[in-house]
């Protein structure tokens, strides 16, 4: 029973992480962009939530504090290069990043 | 508790000094800048002086989540040193450029702090905060000249593709984790030697691997590497090249070697296309470049396809080639990217290879120097460069790789071509336009005749290096 | 799925009682629409400018101090819950996470980065 819940979670966890990634592929908007890895990086921590019931073990737990971390201060260095960046070109779509080229 | 820390004295120092640098940049202000530099080299050396005081030491500190061995002592060293080398020819670096913040030193430090990290463990967790300390504290460094779109471009790149990175590293950690019950890379060993093949465990592998190949840019994961570098200030292009490529490298390397051997063997078709593909394709790229950064960043990748070369194999007892490889790759490439520090002024950047015509005339030192590094990258004897070539190549040789050995041969002669055309630019072609006066400052040649030592050091009493790599992969048996 | 029986019988009681109470005083009460009384309501005032202006870009940078102390406190939590167990280690170790903390903190000061002109 405890397994097959995991699988399910699981599961959703994959499919949390597969629509975080094709939104990075596909969306221009910065913000929205990293809102998708932000999507990603949740998935990952379902994943570890839900492990940590089958396998008796809290280090997935502690993983997930770590994670929340890092992903605030992603989120700050983040929007700090956004708002340079706005201020420099007025826009945050990554099409418009084109300067650098070879 | 004493003892655990002193395990970690360098890391202590280090993360100390930072925190302080922070402090003296935000009460001090601008008129601090030198003093910065200065402090950052004490201690960068200092944490040195601790690294080499326990480099014979093994243990394991705060519950295994920390561990010594020699292949970290080794590797921590070799980062030290880049730090104090990057330091060096920075100090005049960020004053010529005034756009560079105070912040830039702190970062460097927190940067190497995070390598430190990751290469002296054998815990996911603790790997990940390495990682991502190391990481976020790039992003920053990249966009240093706030006021500069190319900059900011190239940190809004990294930022958007390294986070990009260390979700697919984290989810694949979590798959690990979920598959076998711990965070311990030597627990998957066992998990994987007991028959646990489970398709969960494998998509955790996949994904990690993902992870680090965007890091250490291989082909397909590599089309930040060329924005990045050439946006970035040259200072960071050369840290990001030498430092963050070895840790990255070697963290990949400590993961697979010690858990994963079998899948390299089940998967060495995958990994045998990739290290051709990083190879050609960046070798080819780089023929067409016209901008000295941009053909460097693709030479770094074509350099991360030889090493993976002597990853593909799977040898233990022959992985000693891969730190060598490291270690020549970090001197050259710290010595070009100073020379291309030193022709880049405030204002006007000559980057592009034209403005590199004629140089031997007007600074015949810059372009002896310069061209040492070059054919140190291209593979001459008795430079580093070539040595680590032949260990690399001799490696898949040995383990019966011969095609990829062959490839490998054929991608340097082409790679010569693109870095000889700058040493054939820089002595029998006029020159173009011109290039004004350049900054020959001593902090730069420092730096410069400091690399090129230890590349003829390094290429002509090779011995003593591969000893000690030999005794740092003994961590894998 | 016996379990999830208990939730559909609040759902449903639940939507029950929402539409009897609507449905009755929309059918019983008596209407008298005025202008004032047709606004949308919004916290009781009247709206003043267009609702979706560029935001400041002070507020980001609020937002992301804010952000960075905010999560720290998240460590508190499991050391708070074994801090007897750790004694005195545990709290050296906590004192220096603060004391970090603190040092981020002079620094964001010292820059300016609290003030809001």
């Amino acid at each position: 029973m405890v397994e097959h819940s995991y699988n399910l979670y699981l599961l959703l966890s994959a499919i949390l992480f597969t629509i975080g990634a094709i939104g990075v592929i596909t969306r221009r908007n910065g913000i929205i962009v990293f809102m998708c890895i932000e999507l990603m990086l949740n998935a990952a921590n379902l994943a570890f939530i839900s492990a940590t019931g089958i396998q008796k073990a809290l280090e997935g737990m502690i993983f997930v504090f770590f994670v929340m971390t890092v992903a605030a201060a992603e989120a700050a260095v983040g929007l700090a290069i956004f708002v340079m960046i706005f201020r420099l070109k007025g826009t945050i779509s990554v099409d418009e990043m084109n300067l650098l080229k070879g | 508790m004493m003892d655990d820390l002193s395990l970690v004295m360098p890391e202590v120092v280090l993360c100390g000094f930072g925190l302080l640098l922070l402090l003296i940049e935000a009460f001090l202000g601008e008129k601090s800048k030198s003093l910065l530099g200065i402090l950052t080299l004490i201690a960068a050396s200092s944490a040195l002086f601790f690294v080499l005081r326990l480099s014979r030491l093994n243990g394991e500190a705060f519950f295994g989540l920390y561990s010594l061995d020699p292949l970290a002592s080794l590797i921590k060293g070799l980062i030290l040193v880049i730090l104090v080398l990057i330091t060096v020819a920075s100090i005049r670096y960020v004053e010529r450029e005034n756009a560079i913040a105070g912040e830039y030193y702190p970062l460097l430090i927190f940067s190497t702090l995070g390598m430190m990290i990751m290469v002296s463990t054998t815990n996911l967790l603790t790997i990940f905060i390495g990682v991502e300390l190391m990481s976020i504290s790039v992003y920053v460094l990249c966009g240093m000249f706030r006021e500069n779109v190319r900059s900011a471009e190239a940190s809004l790149k990294y930022f958007l593709l390294g986070a990009f990175a260390s979700a697919f590293l984290v989810y694949g950690i979590s798959l690990l984790y979920g598959s076998t019950g711990s965070l311990d890379i030597r627990a998957y060993s066992e998990a994987i030697s007991a028959g646990n093949y489970s398709s969960v465990l494998m998509l955790g592998v996949a994904l990690i691997t993902v992870g680090f190949a965007f890091k250490i840019a291989l082909v397909p994961f590599h089309m930040w590497t060329p924005d990045v570098y050439e946006g970035a200030p040259t200072s960071v292009t050369a840290f990001m090249a030498a430092g963050v490529k070895t840790a990255a490298f070697v963290t990949f390397l400590r993961i697979f070697y010690t858990a994963f051997l079998p899948v390299i063997k089940d998967w060495g078709g995958v990994l045998w296309l990739i290290a051709v593909i990083t190879m050609s394709y960046a070798n080819l790229t780089a023929l067409v470049q016209e901008n000295i950064k941009r053909m460097l960043a693709y030479s770094s990748i074509a350099h991360a396809g030889y090493i993976l070369v002597a990853f593909v194999t799977g040898e233990r007892s022959l992985s000693s080639s891969i730190i060598y490889y490291l270690f020549a790759y970090a001197f050259m490439n710290i010595g070009a990217f100073t020379c291309v520090m030193l022709m880049e002024r405030k204002g006007e950047e000559n980057l592009d290879i034209d403005s590199y015509a004629g140089l031997s005339g007007k600074h015949p030192l810059l372009s002896l120097c310069l061209s040492i590094f070059l054919l140190s990258l291209t593979g001459v004897p008795p430079l580093a460069g070539f040595m680590a070539k032949f260990y690399v190549f001799s490696t898949a040789i040995k383990a019966g790789y011969v095609w990829l050995a062959i490839i490998g041969v054929l991608n340097s002669v082409v790679a010569a071509y693109y870095y000889l055309r700058v040493i054939m630019y820089m002595y029998f072609k006029e020159p173009v336009k011109e290039i004004g006066e350049i900054d020959l400052s001593s902090p730069y040649f420092l730096v410069v005749f400091i690399c090129i030592f230890f590349l003829l050091y390094l290429g002509i009493f090779p011995r003593d290096l591969t000893l000690l790599a030999e005794g740092a992969v003994s961590v894998f048996f | 799925m016996k379990e999830y029986l208990g939730i559909l019988i609040i759902i449903l009681l639940s939507s029950l009682v929402a539409i009897l109470i609507v449905g009755i005083s929309y059918f019983l009460g008596e209407r008298k629409p005025k202008k004032v009384k047709l606004l949308p309501y919004e916290c009781g005032m009247t709206t003043i400018g267009p609702s979706r202006r560029r935001i400041s870009v002070k507020y980001y940078i609020f937002a992301m101090l804010f952000l960075i102390f905010d999560i720290e406190v998240l460590f508190m939590y499991p050391w708070a819950v074994i801090t007897k167990d750790l004694k005195l280690f545990g709290f050296v170790e906590m004192f220096i996470f603060i004391v970090i903390l603190l040092i981020g903190y002079f620094y964001v000061w010292r820059k300016g980065a609290l003030e809001w002109e």
